[in-house]
Parts: C-alpha cells; structure tokens; sequence
C-alpha cells in the first residue's frame, strides 16, 4: 500500500511549540507570486508544493550603436542589470505538528488571488480537508496517491543528476551516486509506507501496480510497539539500530552447529526470526527485538521485490516510503536484503527527494496546463536543504529533528537539456573527474580552496555593483549562505549527490544569484575583452608570418597561455589582481616547456597534415585574452582550413566565462577586422551556440538541445574541450565517439601536484576513438 | 556390498533389460520395493542397474537378498529441526517364534516403550491418528508410528537411550535436520550412538513421494480444498498425485524452504524465508505470554485479526479499485497497532490471529511469486506448521486460489511433518 499511515494520535500529542515563529524569508519564499498549490500530509511529515516566479536580476551586454555613440565611449558593449521573471518550484517538508502555523503564514502572505485549487494527496489529506480549505480559502482536489508518486519519481529521475543513490554502510562514502540515464524506463517502484505497494513502471504515463505485501512500515511500526512499548517510529529504528538480533532469532548455525554448507547457507543466516523467542520464559531486550523485527520486515520486502524484478525482468528498483525516508538504518536492511537474495544482480537504489515525489506529483497533476515536463529543470543548491538536512543521527550540528523545515526548489530552465550526441557511452558518462564524496583528501584540499577564496569573492561582488549601496549587506549575505553551505557538505559531502568541484562552483554560482550579484565579473570582463581586441589584428599579423609548421604549434600555445587568464583559479587571480599588466606574452613564457604533462601534440600535428575536420565543436572557457587573442586566432585556422566551427559557450554568467552574449559582440567586432571571421559568419560556417549552462565546469549530459541539433546536424568529427574547469575538473576522461582535443593549464599548485606536474603545467589530449584512424576521419563519416 | 557387486556381475550379461519389466501391478504397488528401482533410476547409473536387477530376479530370490541388506531391528528415522525432532518408528507385526526368542531384552522394551505408550515424558507425543498399520517394509509387515518432541528436550531423549543401552543394538540411526549436525556429538558422547546423517531435503522429497504410494486406506494422504474462496461451500476433498511433477514443495517449519521438485532426484531450492512456524510461536509467546504451538492456535482461533490489522477499507472506505485491491485485503499487518487506543483495544486472541495470518499470508505471496517464477501450478504445502491448524491451510489455498485467479492449487498432506523422518527410515533400508 502507498497509503502513508494516518496521523497517530500518539505521535501528534508529544509537546511541540505550535506558536513557533518561523524565519519566513528562509522558508516560504516567494509566496507573492505563488500559485499553483499542491500538499502531500503523510503519517508525520507534510509536504508543501508552489509554483512561483521570482524576479531576479540578471547581467545583460547590449552593443553600443557605434554609429552615434562611438565617441562617447569607447567601451566595446554596454553593460545593464535587468529584471528577470524565471519560474521556480518550491518544495517544503515540515513535521504535521506545524500544518496550521504553516497555513495561517501561507494565508498572511499569499497575494496572488488567482489560485482556487489545492491538489492534495498522502492518507492525511482527508484529514486536514477541512482545515486547509477553512485556512487557504481554497478548495481541496485529491489526487490518487500511487499517481502523484509515479509522476514526482519520473520528474526528479529525469530532472536532477545524482538524484538515485547506492547505499552502502560500511564503504569509505556510504552513498554512491548513479549517473541518471538518459532512458529513466523501465523500472520498479518498491513503496513501503504501512504496507508496502510494488509498481512498475513503463512509461511517463504507464505503469501498474504488479503486487505489494501488507507486512510494511505499519508492521514494524505497530508490532514493535507491542513488543517494546515504544510509540514512535524513529525511536523504534533507534531501538533496533542498538539491539541483537542473534538473541531472537534462530540462525542456521542455532539449528546445524554451523553452517548448512550442500545449500550454501551460512551459519549466520536467519532460519526462524524470532525462533527462538518461542518460550514463555525467558525476557527478550527491546533493542534486540527491534532488531529481528527490522530485519524480518527488511528480509521480507527485499525478497518479494527481488521475486517481482525477476518476474518482470526489472533491474533497477527503487525504494522509497516513510520505512526508508532518510534512514541509514532501513536502507541498509533493505540493500543487504537486496543483495543476499539477487547475489548483486540487482541493486537497491534510493532517491534523495524520495519524501517530496508526492508532493511533485501532485503539484504536477495540477499544474498539467503550463506544462512542466517540457521544460528541463535544475536543483537550485542554494534553496535546497540537501540529504539528511533533518536527520538527527546524520547531522549532529542540527538541534532536534521537530521545527527543522527541509526545501527543496527547482528552477525552470530556459533551455531544454539532452545529452551531446558524440558521447560514446551516454549511460556511462561521468562528468566529474573526481568525486570528492569519496576521496577525502581532495575534499578536504577544495572545501577549504573554496573557503579560503570566499573573501576575494565576497569583495569582486561588491565591486561589482558600485551604484547599489546595500550591496555590501547582500554579499554579507552570500558569505553568510555559502560558508554556511561549506560547512554542511564538510559533514554532509552526500547532501547534493556526489560532491564535485563543480558542484562547489555551481552552489556558489547559485548563492550569487541568490543575493543578486548575477555577473560580479561582468566589468572585469568587459575590460580585458576591449584590452584584448585591440591586440588581435598585431597577433593575427605575427601569426599569419609564420611558417604553416611554426604556426601550428603557435596556435596551440596561443590557446594555452590565453587560458592561463582565468581569474576562477586562485593562483592567476592573485597575480592578475597585483599585476593587471600581466600580458599575454609573460603568460606564453610562464607555459611549460614541451614535452607537456599530458602531450600529444605530435599526433595532432600529424592529423593536421591530413584532411581537414568536417566541423569542430570548441566548448570555450574565459573572457579576453583567451577567447580572443588565444581560440578565436585558432577558429580562424580551423575555418582556413576548411572545417566548419561552433563555438559554444555558456548561457550564463559563470566567473570570468565568456557568456553566449558577450561572445556574439566579440565576433562581430572581430569580424569587422577579420575577413576571415567575417566570411565564417556570412557563409554560415562559423556559428555561435549557447551550452544551455551557467557554470564553469562542463556537463556535456545536459547541454542545450539546440546544440546537440547543430552537431547532429553539421555532423561534427571534432570536439575541442578547453580550460581546467571544462577539461580536467570535468571530461579529463570523457570518451567521445569521434576525435577529441583537450587543452587545459593547471593553474592550481594541488591539483598539478594530483596530477604529478606543477604549476602551470599543460594538458594536451589529443584523442582518437577506438577504430578510427585519425588520418581516415574525412568529413561526413558516419559515427 | 558384496551383493551388489555379485549382482552387477549379473548385470554384464543381459545389460538390455530394461525397467519396463519391473512389476508395477497394483497388488505390489504399496510396498517401496516395486518403486525403488524407478525412484533410483537417475542417481546413478551404475546403482540403478544393479537395483533394477533385484526387482527382476525371481521372487525368492529378492526375498533372500532382503533379508540379507535388511538392516537388524529397531527401524528408526529421525529428523531432528530447530524446534521439533520427529521421530518413524517402524513397530514389525510378522515377528516369528523364533525371532521373539532371539530378540534381545533391550530391543522387546523400546519397542513395548514406544507402542505402548502415546506420550513421552512431558513433551514427547506419538501421533496416533497417523500411524500407518500392516505396511510392507524390506519384505516385513508391521506398523509405522509418528513420534515428535520439542528440540530443547533431545538431551531427555539421549538419555533415554542410554539408560536403555540403545547402543547395544548396533542399530544405525539415521537422522536428517539441522539437529542431525549439530547434535552429532551429543549423540556419540551422551548415547555412545554413531549418526547417519543425511540432507534434509532429499530426506523431505523421498519421504513425500513414498507415503504418497503407500497410503491406500483410510483418509488420502494428499488434500485440498474445494471452494477455498467460499467459506461456508470450503471441503477438504482427497486428491490423487498421480503425476505430481512439476510441483513445488513447500515445507513450513520452524523456517520456510520452497523446493520445485521435477523428479524424486531432480530439485532445487528456490529460496526460503525466515517468517515461519517458528515466528508465529516466537511473536505469539512474546505478545499474548503463551508458551506452546496448541495454545498460541487455540487463542488465534478465538482471536479477530481485522482489529490489528490495517485493512484496505479502513484506508480507502471500500475497495481500492484502481488497482483492483478488495477492501477486505490487508493493508498493513499490524498497521492499526500504530495507535495507542487501539493498541489498548484488542485482545491476546486478535493478536494471535493477527500474527498467525500476517505469516501465513506472507508464506502464501512468496509462494505464488516463486510458482509464478518457475511456471508451476502445483504447491504442496507440508511442516509442522501446519499441524492442527485448519485455520491456515484454509488461508492458503484461499490466497493461493483467489490472487492467482484458481491458476494456482494448494494440496496439503495428512502427516505433514514427518516426511523428512520418513525418509531418513527410508534411507535406512534402501541406502541410495
């Protein structure tokens, strides 16, 4: 049964402070413009859904009219910070001790008059009917539970990376993250709640409820208050976490001596739980008969799904109800169980919203006119609580579990994301070259990096807005939010899925956003963008005097010593900030000396000698001297030789990141003093594609489908992947279906030390996949 | 064995008799002879040939051979499980004259001991309504009986046995369950008594297939029940296994084993489960303070599980039809125990009928998963768990007709706990 339990009288009577004030701007944000309601009450917890639009500023470039207004300026673009209306999905999970608290706060705020509907769902919606149509004014629709749930797990399985996760107790990190794939079907939904409900699903609209057993949470939950006179649920998992089970259970090895080997079941196997309680005298701990209650349920549910997934040839199941929600202790059972019975077949996995996929479900039932599966959207790090946010046992530094309100929110993206079509293996593909939730060391090293660099952030936002007095108050703000952020991943490294360093990039970008610095680099930019066009025509010049041999290598180098102008790494910003004279020369002299850390410039060189690319697909990194002085002199070759170019580069504003926008004015000027550039653009062999991203690292599973179109389309033979963050933090191992050039300078003394090179050494991969001889790729073949 | 090998000398000669001439009338078909060679014919080929042998040699001559490999008396089995030991004991009608005086005094007393007596000490009982009169065994008539008692009580047992110097009688015992390895000692130290010991599921299998063939008056051994979805129309009905395979086997002792059974040599077992007989006892003497099986079913049968249990309509006010859930299916065993009132409502009795359906049910949704999985239409349900307890056989073949849309038979069996003791005998007399 999906059923959630009703509220026990038991567990709703234990003393919370129903007059609590709560920190509205931290909680119910943006009620103004929220409509669109859904509430999912279960047992104990409430769900709480909306739709709202928040109004943010965002950074814009607009070139100047330079026919006018050339002489009052001689800046390239103007830069403007406008208002932006984006959509956002609110989520919140609160004890149902503070549902009336919560209504009457949602009453006082709600202004938008439009909304006349609640959808409702969870066993508790009945019973709060009447209360929440009494306090909202608004009438309740209930919706079928087992449908919200199905609609809420597709939308987080299709929408959130690392939203699945392996849960393993005694591993180095206990939660090992799935790459989603990119066919989230079939696959088996196991729901305990009181019973438990197995459903299978086939499609966004497809599934069915192919069986379930009555032994659930409700079981453990009501037999254990039998036996332990404990009411509630937490404390029982608490009371079995402690307990033996030996001392109830009858093992294989109480019944053989040992093991019964001819079946290959070991000594320790449960043959009778609670065996060997079975006589009137004798007194049982309530600890160890938690225990053996837990693992019978456990058992039994991890069988039946097994016998399920064998049946309908399922391998992917995924747990979720009140029994697992947040519990280390359930899951665990559950995994064992999973694997004793399938011998590692099949593969428990669990989901990081699992509490809130009613409530999306439910909210998405109503909501079905504005579409929302048709847009793509992404987990907002800055409003979202993370994992475990409120279990006392994961997260000592929170006070008690009641009055702690989880979010979650989800911004509607503007682009529609899919995967770059030249992955050779989508399903595979991991974007991260190291995951710091497993790899301690380097978690500790990047956390503090992202510490220690706060300050610096902190004073660039401020800067960045000289016009805006409060903006000092509001970077306090973001200071506050990320370092607060810091601190939980240092105990929490799980709490947004497997910890990146582009997941820390991303939570500051978010943080940013948040407190409205949307560009803090925007001015930065703008000045080393102008400095360096002035430079171009003198760089294409000395460039274009070189022999075909000498240029190559040039080129190359070009791109290198641009890329180390990136104020995002902590060791070029330093220099920049203390010597902004710092020239694109000095930065060629600083390149290591060939041969490169990583070195394949000889293959490349040798390729160059071949055919020339169909089409290259260059994922570009910085503002200025990069994009300028060092990829665009090298686009320039590419067209010469024939290739076709997309330059992709980010949608958003991400440290000192060319943006999409940016890069249009940039071509243009360069093409007013570039015939080459400037027939590129005209014949339409140069084209600029936004990456539908906003950070400095480079998932290439969700790029903008207008991007994946134009690489299909121009049937692209050539990725070019440039900079640390897109390069080495991300894709150092991405394997792509056809040739690949990666171009990175390690301008961070660890990581070159990772690495076994030094500061500023160069990365240079040059790939071919297997069975493709580079010198054969002509133009158009078929991958 | 020199007969063997004497008849495998035989055997070179007319390699091409084939076992389609071993007598299969009627008249010979309750004694385990006539059925040995065919039950033994995919064990091993070399064996198989020589058993065959024996059937096809004269009558006198098979009774000479007998009397030969037949073990001396007393004939035990014995199957020694995490909560019950059984115990066969073969009691020969057709003692001669001169056999009587032969007999030693220790052997006259067990068997006196054992026949005349229907209980044991405090917990040893023989189940007299089984026992199976003027059997045929190894060319001997006699009775077979049906002994159990508790596991924690095997030390009164063994000592039993040694102040009746059972080992004196040369006798071998042989003894299958867990209790056969872990007791092994025991018997050698306590009783001075060598164990045999011997798998239980083959153990399980033979002595199915055998009872089956034997039992020809009385009750049938094999059951179910007619019109299990119907409780006023429910009547136990005999049923013939004739050709029983495929079936699946399910044994409910203290834990639970599911076998698929192709033939009497091909098996597996296709899982188990830890909630069991023993769970039921175990969780019945925890939460009603009872301390025996017999009470924990005679409280269950007073008892109403709908108050403990969370019932489909108590959700959904009826029935949950969009996935075609009857409202009176239970939602969450023991799901209304997660309020306090109710909690404080119900009755020792509800709570052992709730603990004796919730496992019950739990035994029957695994089982279907697994027929389903191995494509078998046939469940034989056996243990000890079912021992007087019409109550859950009645569930079963309930839950087994009704969610499998009568896709699914449940066959019960009269002496359901005993067959693995029974072929533990078996193994005894006909060594395979």
């Amino acid at each position: 049964m999906a059923e959630c339990v009703r509220l026990d009288s038991s567990t709703s009577s234990h003393t919370m402070d129903k007059s609590i004030t709560l920190p509205p701007d931290e909680i119910f944000r943006n009620l103004e413009n929220a409509k669109r309601f859904a509430i999912d009450i279960g047992g104990s917890l409430t769900k709480l859904a909306y739709y709202s639009t928040v109004q943010h500023k965002v950074a814009k470039v607009r070139s100047f009219d330079h026919n006018t207004k050339e002489a009052a300026s001689d800046k390239l673009y103007e830069i403007s910070v406008q208002e932006e209306v984006t959509a956002r999905l609110h989520f919140i999970k609160f004890e149902n001790a503070y549902i009336e608290t919560c209504l009457d706060f949602i009453k006082d705020h709600l202004v938008n008059t439009d909304t006349k509907v609640i959808k409702a769902t969870g066993g508790g919606a009945h019973k709060f009917k009447e209360l929440i149509e009494r306090k909202l004014g608004l009438n309740v629709d209930k919706e079928d539970e087992m449908t919200c749930l199905i609609k809420g797990c597709n939308f987080v399985l299709k929408n959130i990376p690392h939203e699945a996760f392996v849960y393993a107790k005694h591993a180095d990190s206990e939660f090992r993250f799935q790459t989603t794939y990119p066919e989230i079907f079939p696959y088996l939904l196991v729901n305990i709640g009181s019973g438990v409900s197995i459903v299978k699903v086939e499609s966004e609209d497809k599934f069915e409820r192919i069986g379930g057993s009555s032994i659930g949470g409700g079981t453990f939950w009501g037999l254990g208050a039998l036996l332990t006179k404990t009411k509630r649920f937490d404390e029982l998992l608490q009371l079995a976490s402690r307990g033996q089970h030996t001392n109830v259970d009858m093992l294989v090895k109480d019944i053989y001596g040992g093991s019964y080997g001819s079946l290959g079941l070991t000594g320790d196997l449960i043959a009778s739980s609670f065996g060997k309680s079975a006589t009137a005298d004798k007194e049982f701990s309530k600890e160890d008969m938690a225990k053996s209650l837990l693992h019978m349920i456990s058992n039994d549910i991890g069988q039946l799904a097994c016998l399920y997934a064998k049946l309908h040839n399922l391998s992917r199941v995924y747990f979720g109800g009140f029994f697992i929600r947040g519990h280390p202790v359930t899951m665990h059972t559950i995994t064992y169980s999973i694997n004793f019975f399938t011998k590692g077949e099949v593969q428990a996995l669990f989901l990081r919203h699992e509490g809130y996929l009613g409530a999306i479900g439910a909210f998405l039932k109503g909501a079905e006119e504005d579409n929302p599966n048709q847009y793509s959207w992404g987990e907002n790090y800055a409003g979202s609580s993370g994992l475990m946010s409120v279990s006392p046992d994961m997260n000592p530094m929170q006070r008690a579990r009641s009055g702690t309100f989880d979010m979650l929110e989800m911004d509607r993206l503007e682009r529609q994301l899919v995967n770059l079509p030249l992955l050779q293996d989508a399903s595979s593909y991991i974007p991260d070259t190291v995951d710091l939730t497993e790899d301690a060391l380097a978690r500790e090293y990047w956390l503090y990096c992202f510490e220690d660099a706060l300050d610096g952030v902190v004073k660039r936002a401020v800067a960045s807005q000289p016009d805006m007095p409060e903006a000092a108050e509001r970077a306090e703000k973001f200071r506050h939010k990320y370092r607060h952020k810091l601190q939980t991943l240092r105990h929490q490294p799980f709490a947004y899925g497997s910890l990146t360093v582009r997941s820390l990039l991303d939570t500051r970008e978010h943080c940013l956003n948040e407190f409205n610095f949307p560009d803090p680099y925007s001015k930065i930019k703008q000045r080393e963008n102008d400095g360096a066009l002035k430079y171009y025509q003198k760089a294409v010049k000395s460039l274009d005097e070189l022999s075909w041999e000498e240029r190559q290598f040039a080129l190359v180098r070009g791109v290198l010593a641009g890329n180390v102008f990136d104020w995002g790494a902590k060791a070029v910003s330093d220099v920049l900030e203390s010597d902004p004279e710092f020239g694109f020369e000095q930065a060629k002299r600083q390149l290591e000396e060939r041969p490169w850390l990583i070195d394949s410039y000889d293959q490349w060189f040798e390729r160059l000698k071949g055919p020339p690319h169909k089409c290259a697909l260059f994922f570009v990194d910085n503002s200025g001297v990069d994009i300028i002085l060092g990829v665009m002199p090298f686009v320039r070759e590419l067209l010469s030789r024939g290739t076709e170019v997309v330059l992709a580069s980010n949608s958003g504003p991400a440290l000192n990141d060319v943006t999409n926008g940016e890069l249009q004015i940039l071509t243009e000027r360069i093409a007013a003093m570039d015939s080459v550039i400037q027939a590129g653009l005209r014949e339409d062999r140069l084209t600029l594609v936004q990456s539908g991203s906003s950070s400095p690292c480079l998932d290439l599973s969700r790029l903008d489908k207008v991007l994946a179109n134009v690489v299909r389309e121009r049937k692209t033979d050539l990725v070019i992947i440039e900079g640390m963050g897109r390069a080495i933090h991300t894709n150092y191992y991405a394997m792509l279906s056809c040739e690949s050039l990666k171009m990175a300078v390690i301008k961070n003394s660890w990581l070159a030390d990772r690495l076994g090179g030094k500061l500023f050494s160069v990365v240079f991969k040059y790939e071919v996949p297997p069975g493709k001889p580079s010198q054969n790729s002509v133009a158009g073949m078929p991958s | 064995m020199a007969f063997n090998g004497h008849q495998r000398e035989d055997g070179a000669i007319d390699e091409d008799e084939t076992p389609t001439k071993q007598p299969r009338s009627d008249k010979e078909k309750p004694g385990y002879l006539s059925h040995e060679p065919s039950n033994e014919a995919s064990a091993s080929a070399g064996r198989a040939t020589s058993e065959r042998r024996t059937s096809n040699s004269t009558a006198r001559h098979r009774r000479d051979s007998v009397k030969k490999t037949r073990p001396p008396f007393p004939w035990f089995g014995m199957d020694i499980g995490g909560t019950l030991v059984k115990l066969v004991y073969f009691e020969p009608k057709d003692i001669t004259a001169e056999e009587e005086q032969e007999e030693v005094e220790n052997l006259k007393s067990i068997r006196r001991y054992l026949t005349s007596n229907v209980a044991y000490g405090k917990t040893g009982i023989r189940d007299v309504h089984l026992e199976l009169q003027d059997l045929t065994l190894c060319g001997r008539t006699g009775n077979l009986h049906f002994i159990r008692f508790p596991t924690h009580d095997l030390p009164a047992f063994l000592l039993m046995g040694r102040n009746k110097h059972f080992s004196s009688l040369h006798t071998t015992l042989c003894a299958t369950g867990g209790g056969a390895y872990k007791f092994e000692s025991d018997f050698r130290m306590m009783a001075d008594l060598q164990l045999h010991k011997l798998d239980e599921l083959d153990c399980l299998i033979r002595g199915v297939l055998y009872i089956d063939s034997v039992v020809s008056s009385g009750p049938s051994e094999c059951y179910y029940f007619e019109n299990p979805t119907d409780p006023d129309r429910c009547v136990q009905k005999p049923y013939t296994l004739e050709n029983p395979y495929p079936l699946l086997l399910v044994n409910i002792g203290s834990g639970v084993s599911i076998l698929a059974v192709y033939s009497e040599n091909n098996y597996k077992r296709v899982t188990g489960t830890s909630l069991g007989g023993g769970t039921f006892l175990g969780l019945c003497c925890l939460l009603t303070g009872c301390s025996t099986f017999e009470e924990a079913l005679e409280m269950a049968s007073q008892g109403e599980s709908t108050r403990v249990d969370k019932l489909v309509r108590d959700i959904y006010g009826g029935d949950y039809e969009r996935f075609g859930l009857p409202g009176w299916a239970v939602a969450s065993s023991f799901g209304n125990m997660m309020s306090k009132e109710k909690r404080e409502s119900v009755s020792k009795e509800d709570l052992a009928r709730a603990t004796l359906v919730t496992i019950t049910n739990n035994i029957g949704s695994i089982t279907r998963m697994c027929a389903l999985n191995e494509n078998i239409e046939r469940v034989v349900f056996v243990g000890n768990f079912l021992r007087v307890n019409t109550l859950s056989m009645k569930l079963l073949a309930y839950a087994m007709d009704y969610w499998s849309k009568g896709q699914l038979k449940a066959l019960f069996l009269q002496h359901e706990g005993y067959f693995g003791a029974v072929g533990a005998l078996l193994e005894l007399l006909h060594p395979s």
